[in-house]
């Protein structure tokens, strides 16, 4: 049986999903193996060191930076006060004297006597990372967060930009073939994760910007609009860092091209629902891909837990990923052994599919398509 | 390990984008030959996470296509019992993508941007440039280096006489970002130290725990002075010590293997140095990839005159993960003036997008073929103007700044690339190699290259350098053998005078004795490319400027009296010009040049 390799991407509408949240540095775990946790608990939290302000006491006193440690008027190590005195001179008959405060509150972390700087750190920064999904904590990464389980609709998208966001899933095309047009949004789509059809347009992805959506889960997008969004070209796919509001999600790629109808459908299904979602993607080893996670309740027959994932085979339905049809679906009908000449002049193993839309059988090269993974 | 009586070689190289398997087999009467190729698309993303599944599905392909039993399940069988199995398998790998790295300096346009230099000198990605005066607070710095996960990260700061207290602050952002490798969670990550000697010792307290921290000497000892080569040495060690072999499945890989696995560019490397010293030349390779573009050069130095081997990593610039790369840094207008039809701006940044994020497809028409090849040309341009001023006099030597170019951080060094001097062009990778026709493999090297005077061109067949180049660690004899007979294609060879001239005025006179007896005379026009059909045979050939300016490698003017070889394509001769190569900036009137240009070389074949 010749069985081809081809990456897909999971729309499954009942799985476990595992995610592990994990803190920027070491910190304290707030949860237990086996703790029901709601997506907006907190699991662990820790304090990132203060902020570093260089504060040059040798300039401001106007001394020599070797004498720095005759002035100051606080050690290393020493917490200081906003407005407090951290080093002065003597003046003359006590008058005239050069004081520096200290701009924050803190500690003096350390001085030089080579540059006549002082660091002056803040405050730690109390920082805490959620659950992201409803479930219950299933591991504990020592010191460092918590792994979280949950039973969900899961939905991989192809690219993304922008973090992690939750929000309730509003339908708002009529269905998969159909784009989101700037005057589909209104005030209504705050705090929505909205999802559409085909397309989407530059202003109405502002539009949602503007009205506070949290995310967009869409079919396609330009690939020129993503720099009139975030302001630069992305060069190699590593996103989730965006400093944008509202988290975008393609499921099928840039340009304008249909959402997979199965994907469409099980996100009107969970109409309604609170999702997460993320927009990191990394296109390399180790990838990321974009996600939409909807909790849904444990279904023992339909759930679906390291199934192994075989290749292409005879009557695998297939998404064709490259022109000319690309974005369509199809269903394998032949796998050629032998090697066939394309139009492009190159040889290459394919297969023989019946493209559903098009209503013909073709014959594509196998690297262009991709298995639709639903189980 | 090594059998006298080998009969056969499996060889695979895992790509970042496809894994290629490649089975060599001794004929009757001795010789060993290129049998049977297979590819599959490189597993290292999920749900597989392992280089293997994409090896042996590559081998699976080798066994359809030649009939013969070599896997038993999972495992490749050796050695060879009659019909079943192979002798020896070896493999390279340049899996896992290019190299990421994050850059820290103390001031950005001082040690940081030296670092940055050092950095993309050695072929990295350069994630984002840390520097104690780049306006962020360091909990964003720390949260920034701890996301980005790079791969390595290179530290640099202060001249050795200066400021010792901020580059140690730098150490300790590091330090409180504890980050954490892409690939892989049981190694450390490696942090090169390249800056200020005297803070080593507090770098080394405070990183040597978190890190796998290398110190070398810095970069920028001197305001006035520039030291990147330990730093960039110690980058390319790293990368393939630590990087490449934390690829998913990498140590399963090596248990496979009856030799250890070479890096991909090492191996090409090796293969280049063996085609300059064997035949005495000078010698300009490129291998175009999914993720990276490796350039390799052989030039003589400039006062020793010894052959200097030279490589860098375009870690940037590739035909699929990094493609989007070729549009940000080589712009729109730049790809658009090789695309010999109209096509709509948002259409064509859409499909170089689409490539980005599916990186396995593969053109299926002949329009997303041409468009494919107009990227590659300017990956290459770039890959080599990188290359060219990295190509720089003796290692060991510093680069003397003045005060006065202190502040203006042009590049600095005289290039040892000299396109007049240049023998023999190799190209390989999959846009080169898998080209439809070599007629287009030929033109985008020359498009992208520009060679002077008169070049050879050759192309690695069907991408197997890699696998010669770590064969011939093994069994020398086989992998000569399969190099001269089955991997290196002759392409021919372009003959490109250098000069202004006049569109439709004479500009080169070329006469040839060609191998099939006739004789060739032939007054080109500026603005004309013309292909001469003749096979890889010397062919005594004389070549004549029309005009004192131009020159075809004996000085303005001065004829030249050479042998050129013919090949698969045969001669090119290229009167379009050089310094400057001109391509119309009218859309009609480039799309028309373009077509006209292409139909000289018979580039497509087309109704």
């Amino acid at each position: 049986m010749a069985h081809a390799y081809v990456p897909g991407l999971k729309v499954v509408p009942n799985t476990t999903v595992k995610k592990a949240r994990q803190l920027p540095l070491k910190g304290e775990i707030l949860k237990k193996v086996g703790e029901k946790v709601k997506a907006t608990d907190e699991v662990a939290k820790t304090h990132l060191p203060g902020n570093i302000v260089p504060t040059n006491i040798a300039n401001k006193l106007n001394i020599e930076p070797a004498d720095i440690k005759d002035f100051m008027k606080k050690s290393e190590g020493d917490s200081i006060s906003k407005g407090e005195i951290i080093a002065q001179t003597d003046g003359i008959f006590g008058f005239f004297k050069s004081t520096v405060h200290s701009p924050i509150d803190g500690t003096l972390d350390s001085f030089s006597h080579i540059t006549g700087q002082a660091i002056l750190r803040e405050k730690p920064i109390p920082v805490a990372i959620n659950a992201y999904v409803n479930g219950v904590v299933d591991e504990i990464i020592s010191d460092e967060g918590v792994v979280v389980k949950t039973q969900a609709a899961f939905i991989q998208g192809i690219f993304g930009i922008g973090g992690e966001r939750r929000g309730e899933l509003k339908i708002i095309t009529d269905g998969e073939n159909s784009p989101i047009e700037e005057k589909m949004i209104d005030e209504s789509c705050k705090d929505k994760i909205i999802v559409g059809g085909s397309f989407l347009t530059h202003s109405a992805f502002q539009k949602a910007i503007k009205v506070g959506a949290k995310g967009i889960v869409v079919g396609g997008f330009n690939y020129n609009d993503i720099k009139k969004i975030i302001g630069y070209d992305i060069g190699v796919a590593i996103t989730g860092q965006e400093d944008i509001k509202t988290t975008l999600i393609l499921t099928e790629g840039f340009g304008k091209i249909h959402m997979a109808k199965q994907t469409f459908n099980l996100l009107k299904k969970h109409e309604g629902d609170i999702a997460s979602i993320n927009g990191a993607t990394q296109i390399r080893a180790g990838v990321i891909r974009p996600e939409v996670i909807i909790p849904v309740k444990p279904d023992a027959k339909k759930a679906s837990e390291n199934q192994e994932i075989l290749g292409m085979d005879i009557g695998t339905e297939v998404r064709i990923i490259r022109a000319p049809y690309f974005g369509m679906i199809g269903t394998v009908t032949g796998l050629p052994h032998k090697l066939q000449k394309l139009e492009s002049g190159s040889f290459a193993r394919v297969a023989k599919i019946k493209i559903n839309e098009a209503n013909k059988e073709a014959l594509l090269p196998r690297a262009n398509l991709e298995m639709i993974e639903n189980k | 390990m090594v059998k006298k009586e080998i009969k056969s070689i499996l060889a695979t190289d895992c790509g970042s984008t496809t894994t290629k398997a490649i089975l060599i087999e001794r004929q009757d009467n001795g010789v060993y030959r290129l049998s049977t190729r297979g590819e599959a698309p490189t597993t290292v993303e999920a749900p597989f996470e392992d280089v293997t599944r994409g090896v042996l599905n590559s081998v699976k392909e080798i066994e359809e296509i030649r009939g013969r039993k070599l896997l038993d399940e999972d495992k490749i069988i050796t050695p060879q019992e009659g019909e079943i199995g192979v002798d020896i398998y070896i493999s390279t790998s340049s899996a896992g993508g290019g190299l990421q790295m994050m850059v820290a300096g103390l001031v950005k346009a001082m040690s940081a941007e030296s670092a940055e230099r050092a950095a993309l000198g050695a072929g990295a990605i350069v994630m984002d440039i840390i520097a104690a005066n780049d306006g962020r607070l360091a909990h964003e710095k720390i949260s920034r280096i701890r996301h980005l996960r790079p791969d390595m990260i290179l530290l640099s700061g202060g001249t050795d006489r200066g400021n010792i207290k901020t580059v140690v602050e730098l150490s300790e952002l590091v330090k409180a970002a504890n980050p954490q490798p892409r690939l892989g969670m049981n190694y450390k990550l490696p942090v090169i130290y390249a800056g200020n000697k005297k803070a080593a010792g507090e770098v080394v307290k405070n990183l040597n725990e978190i890190s796998d921290l290398s110190v070398v000497p810095n970069l920028r000892p001197t305001l006035e002075s520039e030291n990147l080569d330990p730093a960039r040495d110690k980058i390319h060690d790293l990368f393939m010590e630590h990087v490449m072999a934390q690829a998913p499945g990498y140590k399963k890989l090596m248990a496979m293997t009856d030799a250890p696995i070479m890096p991909t560019p090492g191996a090409v490397g090796h293969i280049m140095q063996v085609i300059a010293k064997n035949e005495d030349i000078t010698v300009v390779g490129v291998d175009i990839g999914g993720a990276t573009t490796d350039i390799f050069s052989v030039f003589k130095d400039l006062e020793t005159k010894v052959p200097v081997f030279n490589r860098t990593v375009s870690a940037n610039l590739g035909m699929s993960y990094s493609i989007s790369n070729v549009l940000a840094e080589a712009t729109l207008p730049n790809i658009q003036r090789w695309v010999p039809f109209e096509i709509d701006e948002v259409d064509l940044r859409n499909r170089i997008g689409n490539k980005m994020i599916r990186p396995t497809t593969i053109p299926q028409s002949l329009e997303e073929l041409k468009l494919e090849q107009a990227i590659a040309r300017e990956a290459l341009r770039l890959s080599f103007k990188q290359h060219k001023s990295f190509a720089v006099g003796l290692k060991g030597v510093q680069k003397e700044r003045t005060i006065s170019d202190a502040f203006e951080q042009t590049s600095s060094g005289v290039t040892l690339v000299d396109m007049m001097d240049l023998d023999l062009m190799v190209g390989s990778g999959g846009v080169l190699s898998h080209a439809p026709k070599r007629n287009q493999a030929a033109k985008m090297m020359i498009d992208a290259f520009l060679p002077e005077g008169v070049t050879q061109i050759a192309v690695d067949s069907i991408f197997m350098m890699p696998h010669l180049g770590v064969l011939a660690s093994v069994n020398e004899h086989a992998a000569t053998e399969v190099f001269n007979k089955d991997c290196l294609i002759r392409l021919g060879t372009c003959i490109a005078p250098v000069g202004k001239g006049k569109i439709g005025k004479d500009y080169v006179n070329v006469k040839m004795d060609l191998p099939d007896g006739t004789k060739f005379d032939k007054t080109m026009k500026y603005g004309e490319l013309l292909l001469v059909k003749a096979p890889y045979e010397a062919i005594s050939a004389l070549i004549t400027p029309v005009g004192r300016k131009v020159d075809v490698g004996s000085g303005p003017g001065e004829a030249v009296k050479t042998e050129v070889f013919g090949g698969s394509v045969g001669v090119i001769i290229d009167a379009r010009g050089r310094r400057p190569f001109v391509i119309p900036e009218d859309p009609k009137e480039r799309v028309e040049k373009l077509q006209e240009w292409s139909k000289a070389i018979e580039e497509y074949d087309e109704n």
